[in-house]
């Protein structure tokens, strides 16, 4: 398909019911937001990205895809940062409770990478593989349509390659797209995607088309530089609880919580009423919340993990070891975006290098194992 | 705070229809101390709400906004302003002895407020410098919060304050419920909003990461650094993010202010901007380049 054909796309998707969602450029970087035609689309930008900061810069080509992944994600629709759980009334009877009616909203999203169909996955299996299944999520997720987009160049906080999440979308989409000087090569994932493909100016793509969005991808793979040694990861960190570096990191770290707000698996949540003045009608409202927050572990008067150390080691430990327990699998994707949004830039996968190194029979009486602190669930 | 500060009506009231008429509202005070009335207004602020609150409470002295006014004992008292005479060191007692519950209000209250800037210099000399005669005038040497004085039930940061936190906790204090006061840093309020972090991706100065929760984040929202003036967020790591923006190139002389204004001395920033006056001190007497 020639470039103009993502026009008739993004029109096709919205004359489908869908309301399109993507890349455009805001607040000097690229978030997701309601993209109208290929004018919202972040054409011809790219974005450079280190451990603490991220910049916008033009690029030399007009790509429309050529950036990584932004301080936004998919959740903010699936798992909207503010939801109104219920809500009731004081009438004549008593207290009259109802809960609101699921968004009918259907969403299509334009241009998800391989790590986050990655972290749709592991949130899906949050929110709908166990025996409470989330009304909000569930509503949204059945309806959205993925139109996914390959990765053809990396940033140097990626390391998908280490969590086996990318860059190369497999599954989970229901059409593909890789941008090449040829325009886009589309691969379809579903009988949705054949549905709205079929609307596409489209043709069989020639051999030697292929083989360029292959060199594409390829260079995205190689551009990767950065690891996450996984090997025996979860028992490294579960064996050393009592590691003095959790207290190395706690100098550093703000406790801020951007790490887990930017983070696309994180689910965190509480609920609270808001009341109105009258005291006849309360709002039951969820939103997005942190381990990093003292109040998050507040229980019988007191925050149950009241030290950095702890609440960052309840993070990672959660990430990294305790989620495989929980949900069969690691709850990282090697996106990079902890490491890019954190203000004083920690690099998670480097406090597991130090872990790891330090790790050892000097410390072994530091490490009981199974010390306090650090649980399976959130 | 379990207990609805009026949860039945008054005695035998269940007689007669003209005793059931109105139960008696909790009595409000709003008290002022060293300050600029911008919280107290707040209150008043509160248009499309301010009869919802009339009905609520019971108004019972608010010399900004009625000379009607009432003694005490009260059921909330609002107090804004710091401590700076040693007459409003007494006054402060009474008004803890004048209420059930006492809520501070804003930067002054929780923290002493911008002129908690004279902590750092000689208050003598200013009175000299302002008044032709400084005999007149008693001051103290230093601006304290109020909770250096009297127990304070709960405390509303900000410079100004949010009237929507002052009426949730108005209408939660008169339910007798516990004020929902969350006390997270500023940046989850921006993550929520999808407001990109402008330290990031613009690499602006902002105290977001370790200033306290309940502006609504609105400064980052219009492309501007947090300075901070709901205050540190318990636990604040002050040191490292001050660091962190050293490194980045961020000089003394806009690190310093940031940190002292509105909350200068909440001890979390106090000490933070110690340091950076020590660390500008240092390079001033030791420059890099000597001159030639």
């Amino acid at each position: 398909m020639l470039a103009e054909g993502l026009e008739t796309l993004i029109k096709a998707l919205a004359d489908d019911g869908y309301q399109v969602v993507g890349p455009t450029i805001d607040q000097q970087a690229i978030v997701y937001g309601e993209i109208k035609s290929t004018g919202d689309l972040p054409r011809g930008w790219t974005d450079l990205q280190e451990a603490g900061t991220y910049r916008l810069q033009r690029r030399e080509d007009d790509a429309y895809f050529g950036y990584v992944v932004g301080p936004h994600s998919w959740k903010k629709y699936l798992f909207p940062p503010v939801t109104l759980v219920a809500s009731a009334d004081l009438g004549e009877h008593g207290w009259q409770m109802r809960t609101p009616e699921p968004d009918p909203i259907k969403y299509a999203f334009l241009g998800v990478r391989a790590c986050e169909l990655a972290a749709i996955r592991i949130q899906d299996k949050v929110f709908l593989g166990g025996p409470f299944v989330d009304p909000t999520y569930e509503a949204r997720r059945s309806k959205a349509f993925i139109v996914a987009v390959n990765c053809t160049q990396a940033a140097p906080t990626c390391f998908c390659t280490s969590m086996n999440t990318g860059p190369r979308c497999e599954s989970g989409f229901d059409l593909a797209l890789t941008e090449t000087s040829d325009g886009f090569l589309i691969e379809v994932g579903t009988k949705a995607g054949q549905v709205i493909a079929a609307l596409l100016p489209v043709r069989p793509a020639n051999s030697t088309e292929i083989g360029h969005a292959e060199v594409a991808r390829q260079q995205a793979a190689d551009q990767i530089t950065r690891r996450l040694d996984t090997d025996g990861l979860r028992d490294v960190l579960m064996n050393n609880l009592r590691h003095p570096h959790w207290e190395e990191i706690a100098k550093r770290c703000l406790s801020c919580t951007n790490c887990t707000m930017v983070c696309p698996t994180c689910f965190c949540s509480s609920v609270s009423e808001v009341p109105d003045l009258t005291g006849e009608h309360v709002d039951r409202e969820r939103h997005w919340d942190s381990c990093f927050n003292p109040d998050f572990s507040y229980m019988n008067g007191s925050p149950t993990r009241n030290s950095v150390s702890s609440r960052y080691r309840q993070w990672m430990t959660h990430k990294l070891a305790t989620w495989h327990d929980q949900f069969g699998s690691s709850g990282c994707v090697g996106c990079g975006r902890c490491i890019t949004w954190c203000p004083v830039g920690i690099d998670l996968t480097k406090e597991v290098v130090a872990l790891r190194d330090t790790t050892g029979n000097d410390l072994a009486n530091l490490s009981d194992g199974h010390a306090e602190g650090a649980e399976a669930s959130p | 705070m379990s207990k609805p500060l009026f949860a039945s009506e008054s005695a035998g009231s269940n007689d007669t229809a003209a005793t059931t008429t109105r139960r008696p509202r909790p009595r409000l005070a709003v008290f002022k101390f060293a300050s600029c009335d911008g919280c107290q207004l707040s209150l008043l602020d509160c248009e499309n709400e301010l009869l919802a609150v009339a009905e609520a409470v019971e108004i019972a002295w608010f010399p900004e906004a009625s000379s009607r006014l009432q003694p005490g004992p009260y059921d909330i008292a609002l107090v804004e302003g710091s401590i700076t005479t040693p007459h409003d060191a007494q006054r402060i007692l009474d008004v803890r002895r004048s209420a059930r519950i006492v809520v501070t209000i804003g930067a002054c209250a929780t923290a002493g407020g911008i002129q908690s800037l004279k902590n750092w210099a000689d208050h003598e000399d200013y009175l000299r410098c302002v008044y032709a005669r400084p005999e007149y005038i008693s001051t103290l040497a230093s601006s304290t919060p109020i909770a250096d004085h009297i127990k304070v039930d709960y405390e509303l940061r900000g410079c100004p304050i949010s009237r929507h936190q002052l009426l949730d906790v108005i209408g939660a204090l008169v339910k007798g419920q516990r004020p929902r006061l969350p006390s997270h840093s500023v940046c989850l309020d921006c993550k929520r909003k999808g407001t990109v972090c402008v330290e990031v991706a613009q690499g602006i100065p902002c105290l977001g990461p370790v200033t306290h929760s309940g502006c609504g984040a609105i400064c980052p929202t219009y492309d501007r650094g947090c300075y901070g003036c709901f205050g540190p967020v318990s636990q604040s790591n002050c040191l490292s993010l001050t660091d962190q923006y050293l490194s980045m190139g961020t000089s003394t002389e806009t690190l310093l202010p940031l940190l002292r204004n509105f909350n200068a001395a909440a001890p979390e920033f106090r000490d933070a901007s110690n340091r950076i006056e020590a660390i500008a001190k240092r390079t001033e007497t030791s420059p890099e380049v000597p001159h030639e």
